[in-house]
């Protein structure tokens, strides 16, 4: 999907230049208007989620009811097509004033031009109470040499284990806390103390292993690409990066206590499996408590585990973001209501209806962040461990990962090829992709 | 017993036809909890309604039907009333400009529909027709007229124009000769072609997404969208429902229209 959006878009820049549209349709911006007609302004949602949906437009409804003057209109788009959509409407000078997105997608807005850099912009209560290292995953390159702020970063991911608590509790085995997180040596003894007759110790869904892959090798300080002193980028495949690709092969073929036929599954088709007893453990991403709790049959009992730990409990991660529309005609309006709907309380609303982490430090300290509840707890723990992901702000990083990394790593999971031969061809062929875009 | 294995054949395609409609069904009756059954039946074991309810209750599936309606049958009777005379000439007419016409249809379907976009989004916002229905509807009109013209001057080949000379020599005009013979013989290229429209136009979402801004003006495919999430997750039971509302409409459309969709009517026409 993502590789289909990103030729949809260059193709459509590329007959925008074609046609001369230039960028933004040049309207002048009008000032606010300061009696008589609010000024309206138009956000663009990507919330899906039936409580997410609800948070959002109680959030809206309530700023449109304290600010008569500035008017909001609630927009539900959708993941598949944002980026299609939103080029588009760059192009075509009609962008929202207010977009939701995420930080991978805004990183090529950015030097277009399209988005407003808030770095001087945003009211100061907002940036403390963010941290810096989710503040990193929205400072982009403007395509001019300089660093912009083109986001606000409000929700975040981190990859849990879920737990059958049933089957954890039959093994004996110890329960890790947020203080205390399993290893990754600790995981694999109890993935395998796990797997008894039909029951597989772990699932590993891996249809999309990238990101999955990269984030978890920050555990062993992997990071996959480096920068050299000329600022060129290539890829990096050495004894770090190789840990986390290592581990879970060794579950696979060593061990036997990965079903090697979860490989092929998307994030949540493993759930049938872990309802069924057929996997204990799955380390997904902390969104999915949603569906386990919606689909879990009656009794069924679950828990929230820790990220893993190797040599740290670093993960990458990448955020949502609100931004602004660099054409919007009412940009000082759009930022006071960005900053309203990303204040503590609404983040932990928000985040409560995604099932995700708030960057608001507020927000994350809300009883209902906090408790034990669905392991709101143990994921809301979490979020501390999360770095800005090192693949972020790596130009050609999508061509990379569908082209290079995701059959490469598809191949080496199946264990067709070699870690060394896998090594090599995401080396060899991903700094021939890197190459093309550092021209 | 020669025709059992063609039988066996066409059964077999038959289930391959229906078995996702099949499927869409059963899972919009299904609790999320049968859902994520390690063991699927076809039939759901606990029948609800809740995903009809939520689709009903979280989006506005009536207004959007309506307004899918409205363009798919605008799109459909335009689009027919546009390439119906067109096709006639072009087929009749055989002339260097017939010719470059039918060629420029041709190579016109070998663009991508996104490279034309951002230039027909200005087109409309010039014209005000942004997040208007009359703007899909003619964004709509001008995508499927080449197919369109292309189908309907195949069904005008097919009358022979022995018909047209033997009503000519039976003192017809021109005219009356197109009204009174050529037409009822290309009735079934018409439903045909107003069939391939309306599907056409009440599946399209790319254009949809891009012209319509205002949530007040959404069509059926960019409300059920709204039921996906990231990375292939959806809100499987709700979108299920939602889309099993939505294939209504094209079901009763097509059962009103296809008995006029037959063939043989000029079996013999200019037979000696």
């Amino acid at each position: 999907m993502r590789i289909k959006s990103a030729l949809a878009a260059a193709a459509i820049v590329a007959m925008a230049a074609a046609c001369g549209s230039g960028g933004g349709g040049g309207d002048a911006a009008e000032p606010a208007k300061s009696g008589g007609e609010p000024v309206k302004l138009n956000f663009l949602s990507l919330a899906w989620q039936k409580e997410s949906v609800a948070a959002n437009k109680e959030i809206v409804e309530a700023w449109n009811k304290a600010n008569p003057n500035i008017q909001v209109t609630y927009v539900q788009g959708s993941w598949d097509n944002v980026n299609d959509q939103l080029v588009t409407s760059f192009e075509g000078g009609d962008a929202p004033d207010v977009i939701h997105d995420d930080s991978p997608a805004l990183s090529g807005f950015a030097s277009r031009g399209y988005l407003l850099d808030l770095k001087d912009k945003l009211p100061a209560e907002l940036k403390s109470d963010i941290p810096q290292s989710a503040w990193d995953t929205v400072t982009f390159d403007d395509g001019k040499g300089n660093q912009g702020v083109y986001g606000v970063p409000f929700l975040q991911e981190s990859q849990v284990i879920i737990a059958n608590k049933k089957l954890l509790d039959a093994a004996k085995v110890r329960v890790p806390t947020a203080d205390a997180p399993w290893t990754w040596d600790e995981f694999a003894e109890v993935s395998k103390k796990l797997t008894k007759g039909e029951t597989f110790g772990v699932a590993w869904p891996m249809k999309s292993p990238v990101n999955k892959t990269l984030n978890l090798a920050l555990n062993f300080n992997g990071t996959f690409f480096q920068t050299g002193a000329d600022g060129k980028t290539t890829v990096k495949v050495g004894p770090e990066e190789k840990q986390v690709l290592q581990r879970i092969h060794d579950q696979l073929y060593k061990d036997k206590s990965a079903d090697p036929s979860a490989l092929g599954m998307g994030t949540a088709d493993p759930l049938p499996g872990f309802f069924a007893g057929k996997y204990a453990l799955l380390p997904v991403g902390v969104y999915l408590r949603q569906q386990v709790v919606e689909q879990a049959p009656d009794g069924f009992e679950w828990v929230t585990l820790p990220p893993l730990k190797g040599e740290t409990t670093n993960q990458g991660a990448v955020s949502q973001t609100l931004s602004v529309s660099a054409d919007s005609k009412h940009p000082d309006e759009s930022i006071k209501f960005m900053s309203f709907f990303l204040n503590g309380p609404n983040q932990a609303k928000l985040a409560k209806g995604d099932w995700l982490l708030p960057t608001s430090q507020k927000a994350a300290a809300d009883p209902s962040m906090t408790t034990k509840e669905n392991g709101w707890d143990i994921a809301t723990a979490s979020a501390k461990d999360l770095v800005v992901a090192p693949f972020l702000k790596v130009n050609g990083f999508d061509e990379w990962k569908s082209k290079v990394a995701t059959p490469t790593l598809q191949q080496y999971f199946a264990n067709k090829i070699s870690l060394d031969d896998a090594a090599k061809q995401l080396v060899e062929e991903g700094n021939k992709v890197l190459e093309r875009y550092s021209r | 017993m020669k025709q059992i294995p063609k039988y066996a054949a066409l059964l077999a395609y038959m289930i391959f036809l229906v078995f996702p409609l099949v499927w869409l069904v059963s899972t919009a009756f299904k609790t999320p909890q049968e859902m994520a059954n390690l063991n699927p039946s076809w039939i759901p074991r606990e029948p609800t309604l809740s995903n009809f309810e939520a689709a009903f209750t979280e989006q506005d599936l009536v207004g959007a039907g309506v307004r899918s309606l409205i363009v798919a049958l605008c799109s459909a009777v335009l689009t027919v009333v546009v390439a119906l005379p067109a096709a006639y000439a072009i087929a009749r007419h055989r002339s260097l400009v017939s010719k470059i016409a039918v060629g420029w249809v041709l190579v016109s379907q070998v663009f991508p529909f996104i490279l034309i976009i951002i230039p027909l989004f200005m087109v409309l916002r010039n014209l005000d027709l942004v997040s208007t229905l009359p703007g899909l509807i003619i964004v709509h009109v001008t995508f499927t007229l080449p197919f369109a013209l292309w189908m309907l001057q195949g069904y005008v080949r097919a009358v022979p124009p022995e018909l047209e000379e033997a009503a000519s020599v039976d003192g017809a005009g021109r005219v009356r000769s197109i009204v009174s013979v050529v037409a009822p013989l290309l009735a079934p290229g018409v439903v045909a072609t107003l069939l391939f429209s309306f599907i056409s136009s009440w599946n399209e979402f790319l254009f949809a997404l891009v012209v319509l801004k205002d949530p007040d003006v959404m069509t059926l495919p960019l409300t059920l969208v709204r039921f996906t999430g990231p990375e292939g997750v959806s809100r499987l039971g709700p979108l299920a429902a939602a889309s099993v509302v939505a294939t209504i409409p094209s079901l009763i459309f097509f059962a009103i229209i296809q008995r006029r969709l037959r063939s043989g009517l000029m079996a013999g026409a200019v037979k000696g």
